[in-house]
């Protein structure tokens, strides 16, 4: 009897893709070897997928088959001692904060998000604020297994001389169904944070401020206003915090505040709404700034306060644009892509601005390198928003940047061939069995 | 608190077995599957559980069960819960062709939950406390045509847990059954649409299983708003219920 039922409404964050999968919901690890040789029988193509945060087309696979993984979210083992976590691949960050937090742990890297399951963190190599002092999550990897379409079930970690643990470490899951992790944990000495809020009023004053932040705070990411134009173009607020010293170790309630129930119009976010939240939240920002001591949930995930809030662009859907340009023309590139940005009117009010540090990734399609990552939601109103994102891809480009994939749902292939020259090494560790639409898009076109 | 969950692998045990680990409590995971019941038992220890132990048994087995439960109670030096929660849904329409199948359901949901239930209640009432919570269902309220072998193991499970009930009352221990209304599992695998108002998840209807361990019933509904839609549907006369394709 078949495992993969069809499904009509699979959608990824950015629910601008609407196709048709076969999908497969296992429990237990020990039901994956058969579910990967269902899935990829008779040439049809397989992916995993998870809480399915990933904004564009990488974790989607159209009439291909899937297999979600989030009901193999048990934790498998942690030590304290050694600070290794192993835990199923579908269990969300969320769950490990939850058994980390209270033991005085907290993750080694976190994304903007906490409902994300570590196997996807892992195949998107996912980083965070502190990346300037911890680089990304695959640095912390210390051992995975891979169930692959011929059958075999392996296991290996940085060590590894094959090629396969760097090519599955943001990998995108195209190596295989990743079916546990383990990571190196850190210790913290309470769940709260100190935090300090700084606005500036111009692009020029962000980088010397992100520097003098990032020798002094562990974490750091700054908002910009990319709807406002002339002097004050690239005003923002920049955030950087720390663990605190002391504190309790304590969790939020599992309960979630609001969610968005239903799509709101496509109407709902124009120029003007975006232009007046963005107003609001900039005052409010220079009112309250300052220092202030946080739980951590507020601090690494203001959004997931609200739940679904992707439905807020409309039936239409998002597209994020996540970009990383090189130090020497970060400055440039940067103040370009606002000016376009805001001559555009397309508004984007969760644009996110924070420069990478030196540590290598570790994975061969990993997206973080060293120099500034500004990262923007657009609605998707057609070809006005495709036509900017055209512009702003020629800007990245110049710059000798790259984009994300775990973001992207529409960069041509030759511009993702740019950003990652290494693809054609990565392509050969791919397994036969497994695709993604984006895969199908950027390098088999 | 010590717990013995009888089905420990099936989704709705999992998640309710999830909030005694979160009390600190300790269970026994009894099931057929030793990997399972290892990898599971590895999470609830991570998730606060004192102590889980797992026994392997095959339910439908009904041979020797008062020895068998004994040797759970023993393992866990004690009872103050125990959950019933395996049963398997079958397909109706073999199950109404095949009386091999038909009989395979009943002996699962039915005579063999029925066995492990009466042993239970006797541990229970010989220490003089402690619940029994059996999982039912809301297809054993009334016959329909599309599952009503599995609906009669169910509603003959849900009078027995109710005659329990009945020997206890007065009595320290208690006996619950929870009538469950759809719930997205692997039970349920293979339905057309399992979203939606009347689709619950195991996270929710455990919340109400654990609940109802310590107090309410002997008949609890989850969600609750099914005792209204089961009342006014044993309530609907043959005639207009006949003409409903439920």
């Amino acid at each position: 009897m078949t495992r993969f039922w069809p499904s009509d409404d699979l959608l990824s964050w950015g629910r601008v893709l609407r196709a048709r999968h076969a999908i497969a919901r296992p429990q237990w690890r020990d039901e994956l070897p058969a579910l990967v040789a269902e899935g990829t029988e008779a040439g049809r193509k397989l992916l995993a997928i998870g809480l399915r945060r990933s904004y564009g087309d990488s974790g989607l696979n159209p009439d291909g088959a899937v297999i979600d993984m989030v009901g193999l979210d048990r934790a498998i083992g942690f030590d304290p001692r050694t600070r290794l976590l192993r835990a199923e691949a579908g269990v969300s960050l969320d769950a490990v904060l939850r058994l980390l937090v209270p033991r005085g742990f907290f993750l080694p890297v976190t994304p903007g998000t906490r409902f994300v399951t570590l196997g996807g963190a892992v195949a998107n190599d996912v980083h965070g604020k502190n990346h300037h002092r911890a680089g990304t999550l695959g640095r912390w990897v210390r051992r995975l297994g891979l169930v692959r379409s011929d059958g075999k079930a392996v296991e290996f970690g940085p060590d590894d001389t094959s090629g396969l643990f760097a090519a599955t470490i943001g990998g995108l899951g195209l190596t295989g169904i990743i079916a546990w992790v383990e990571i190196e944990v850190m210790p913290i000495a309470s769940a709260m944070m100190e935090v300090e809020t700084v606005p500036f009023g111009t692009l020029d004053e962000f980088f010397p401020l992100a520097a003098e932040s990032e020798a002094a705070f562990d974490y750091t990411v700054a908002w910009v206003d990319c709807l406002a134009k002339g002097g004050a173009l690239g005003r923002g607020v920049f955030s950087r915090g720390r663990h605190a010293a002391t504190g309790p170790l304590m969790v939020g309630k599992a309960r979630r505040g609001p969610s968005l129930p239903v799509d709101l119009p496509g109407l709902a976010l124009n120029a003007l709404t975006v232009r007046a939240f963005n107003e609001v939240y900039h005052r409010t920002a220079r009112r309250k700034a300052g220092r202030a001591t946080v739980s951590y949930e507020p601090f690494f995930y203001p959004l997931d306060a609200i739940g679904g809030w992707n439905r807020m662009y409309g039936r239409r859907g998002l597209y994020q644009y996540q970009s990383v340009v090189p130090p020497a023309a970060a400055r440039d590139a940067t103040k370009a892509m606002l000016e376009a940005i805001s001559a555009s009117g397309e508004g984007s009010f969760l644009a996110v601005l924070k420069t990478f540090g030196d540590r290598p990734s570790p994975g061969m399609l990993s997206f973080p390198r060293p120099g500034t990552t500004l990262a923007l939601d657009f609605a998707n109103r057609g070809a006005s928003t495709l036509g900017l994102m055209d512009r702003l891809d020629a800007i990245v480009r110049e710059a000798g940047g790259r984009l994300y994939p775990a973001k992207d749902g529409r960069i041509p292939a030759e511009m993702f061939r740019a950003g990652y020259p290494d693809w054609p090494d990565f392509a050969r560790h791919v397994d036969p069995g497994f695709s993604s639409h984006f895969w199908r898009r950027v390098a088999c076109a | 608190m010590r717990v013995i969950v009888l089905g420990a692998t099936s989704a709705i045990a999992e998640a309710t077995a999830r909030l005694y680990a979160n009390e600190g409590a300790e269970l026994l995971l009894v099931g057929r599957q030793s990997a399972r019941l290892d990898a599971m038992a590895d999470d609830l220890r991570l998730r606060g559980a004192a102590r889980v132990e797992t026994a392997i048994r095959d339910f439908v087995d009904c041979g020797d069960t008062e020895a068998a439960f004994a040797g759970f109670v023993a393992a866990l030096g004690g009872v103050d819960h125990a959950l019933l929660a395996y049963g398997v849904l079958g397909d109706q329409n073999a199950a109404q062709r095949d009386p091999a199948m038909a009989r395979e359901s009943l002996d699962v949901n039915f005579i063999s939950a029925a066995c492990w239930a009466l042993v239970a209640a006797d541990a229970l009432e010989q220490q003089g406390r402690g619940s029994l919570i059996v999982l039912g269902s809301v297809a054993g309220d009334r016959g329909r045509r599309g599952n009503f072998v599995y609906g009669a193991a169910k509603a003959g499970l849900a009078t027995l847990v109710e005659g329990i009930a009945h020997r206890f009352a007065n009595s320290g221990p208690r006996a619950v059954i929870v009538k469950l209304g759809p719930v997205v599992t692997p039970m349920t695998e293979g339905f057309a649409n399992r979203k939606g108002l009347l689709w619950a998840t195991p996270e929710l209807v455990a919340a109400i299983v654990r609940h109802s361990a310590d107090r309410g019933g002997p008949v609890v509904y989850a969600p609750w708003f099914w005792g209204w839609v089961m009342l006014v549907i044993r309530m609907l006369p043959a005639r207009l219920f006949n003409r409903l394709d439920i």
